[in-house]
């Protein structure tokens, strides 16, 4: 069990334990989070391909690394995205849910 | 010289780890807030104050050494700040 | 025999653990604080991988900026905190979901465990490329982000400033203009003014210290400027600063300033050193790290108003 292959494993639990979380929490924002545990997961399994592509002198491959970089910021971005189409969700509709069942306002939320 | 530094860095970094448990320990056992907010305050000060004592004499230079008491300082600042503001939050909550 | 692999099977334990706990928890802030930690916990499997760059960014963006952000829409939400507790699944969906969860996890498992051996690597082409363009940077992953794949890391800032846009763009339509909402509607407590004056000093000169050793060392543009934004909101959560207006002339070319600056660069490279995105050789490292430091304002300037949310929100909501 080398240190990259016990993060690997690590890193396709979390993805599982976020898919769990994603299809089953109620709540848009634990949604979110469980989202973010799903990612986590993948940059982890990205990870171990940097670690193992070690060569040229480096304990790791740069590229994949810069790359896992660039994408937790993105992941960041998406995130506040996602935050603020929930709040803006809540501010039309009675309730925060993702149920298209449930109405909206009748005024679109957009006074006040 | 040497041996005696090594020496003070095994005892202080042991003493540390002896505050990290102990602070653990206080955080999982103790009954209300305010008490296992006063246990993790040990880890914070003394704890993690030892290591760095500790560590010091095993800098590389003395800008490391340097880097490591301001870490330990920040820690400081920021869990002294964040236990008052938990400790605030409480009390009103208790009200 | 080494110590290091059972402490390395004791570290993934835990960071499962704690992911489970943001799963399971029956609170938003609670789980939000899980996460905060698991996030920290995760920065350490990086730095384990020899990914302390990686590590610093997770730290940083993953488990601070990102709680920050959960925690704040939390409270925005308000008494909807616990929304839904009534609609829980039924049992039947629960084990639909974990035999589902199980299975992805399974599989990732098996396919991991089936990587190809040797590994392929782009280590030396980027190697390569590094003592080519991106000349005198000592950290490898700099030069990739900045020189290798330079393209890519503009890109990638562009996507910062459009997730901004869209940020600003679903708020209601006649508070266009207007500023976020405050972080905090409440009179501060005096320990978070406190926190507030005496950190942001201090953490701002440490966010340019990291982004100055970025060239050679761990740490560059986004860490740096993640924690120049994080000092921003800090004075904001304290109530000694305020979130600007979103039409402020100076917030819109701090925002724009980092792309703009790399793309009018990359462009030049067209002319100047034969490619688009190919830096003169002998002026590669102080072009790079003036492309930086655009890109730490940028980044410094856009995190916090992702966190701050859409104008004129009502801090009720």
């Amino acid at each position: 069990m080398t240190p990259s292959v016990i993060a690997g494993l690590l890193g396709a639990a979390l993805v599982g334990l976020g898919l769990y979380g994603l299809i089953l929490h109620p709540h848009p924002l634990r949604k979110l989070l469980a989202f973010n545990l799903i990612g986590s997961g993948v940059f982890l399994v990205f990870g171990i391909v940097a670690r193992r592509g070690a060569a040229a002198g480096l304990r790791f491959d740069p590229v994949p690394q810069a790359m896992i970089i660039t994408g937790i910021v993105v992941a960041f971005a998406a995130s506040a995205v996602a935050v603020a189409l929930i709040l803006r969700l809540s501010a039309v509709g009675r309730r925060v849910t993702l149920d298209p069942e449930v109405p909206t306002r009748p005024d679109g939320g957009d006074a006040k | 010289m040497i041996a005696f530094l090594d020496l003070l860095s095994i005892a202080a970094i042991a003493a540390g780890t002896f505050f990290f448990f102990a602070g653990t320990v206080g955080l999982l056992r103790f009954p209300d807030s305010l008490s296992r907010l006063h246990a993790l305050t040990k880890v914070d000060n003394l704890g993690l104050g030892l290591i760095v004592l500790g560590l010091l004499p095993r800098a590389e230079s003395a800008l490391s050494a340097l880097k490591l008491v301001v870490i330990w300082a920040l820690v400081l600042l920021s869990g002294a700040s964040t236990a008052q503001l938990i400790g605030r939050a409480l009390r009103r909550g208790r009200k | 025999m080494s110590l290091l692999p059972y402490l390395d099977i004791c570290l993934a334990l835990l960071v499962v653990a704690v992911a489970f706990w943001t799963i399971a928890a029956r609170d938003l802030f609670a789980s939000v604080v899980g996460y905060v930690a698991y996030g920290l916990l995760l920065a350490f499997v990086w730095i384990r991988l020899y990914a302390p760059d990686v590590a610093l960014t997770e730290a940083a963006v993953g488990g601070g900026v990102t709680g920050v952000l959960l925690i704040t829409a939390g409270k925005r939400l308000g008494g909807l905190r616990n929304v839904g507790q009534g609609e829980r699944p039924g049992f039947g969906l629960s084990l639909v979901a974990g035999v589902l969860a199980a299975a992805v996890a399974g599989a990732l498992c098996a396919v991991i465990l089936m990587l190809p051996d040797p590994p392929p690597s782009l280590a030396p082409e980027a190697v390569a490329a590094i003592h080519g363009a991106g000349a005198g940077l000592g950290n490898p992953i700099t030069a990739v982000l900045m020189s290798y794949r330079s393209f890519d890391t503009m890109l990638e800032k562009m996507v910062l400033i459009l997730a901004v846009v869209g940020v600003w763009s679903v708020g209601a339509d006649n508070a266009w203009g207007g500023a976020p909402a405050p972080f905090r509607v409440s009179k501060p407590d005096a320990p978070m003014v406190f926190l507030a004056q005496m950190l942001a000093p201090v953490g701002v000169l440490i966010g340019i210290h990291i982004f100055w050793v970025g060239a050679d060392e761990p740490g560059g543009a986004f860490q740096g400027g993640a924690l120049l934004a994080a000092m921003w909101m800090v004075t904001m959560m304290a109530g000694v600063a305020q979130p600007p207006r979103v039409d402020a002339r100076w917030l819109r070319v701090a925002l724009v300033a980092g792309p703009a600056v790399f793309l009018v660069i990359g462009l030049a490279g067209g002319v100047v050193a034969g490619s688009f995105f190919a830096y003169p050789p002998a002026l590669a490292k102080p072009i790079i790290l003036f492309i930086e430091a655009f890109m730490v304002l940028s980044i410094a300037a856009a995190l916090p108003m992702l966190v701050a949310g859409s104008p004129g929100e009502r801090p009720d909501r």
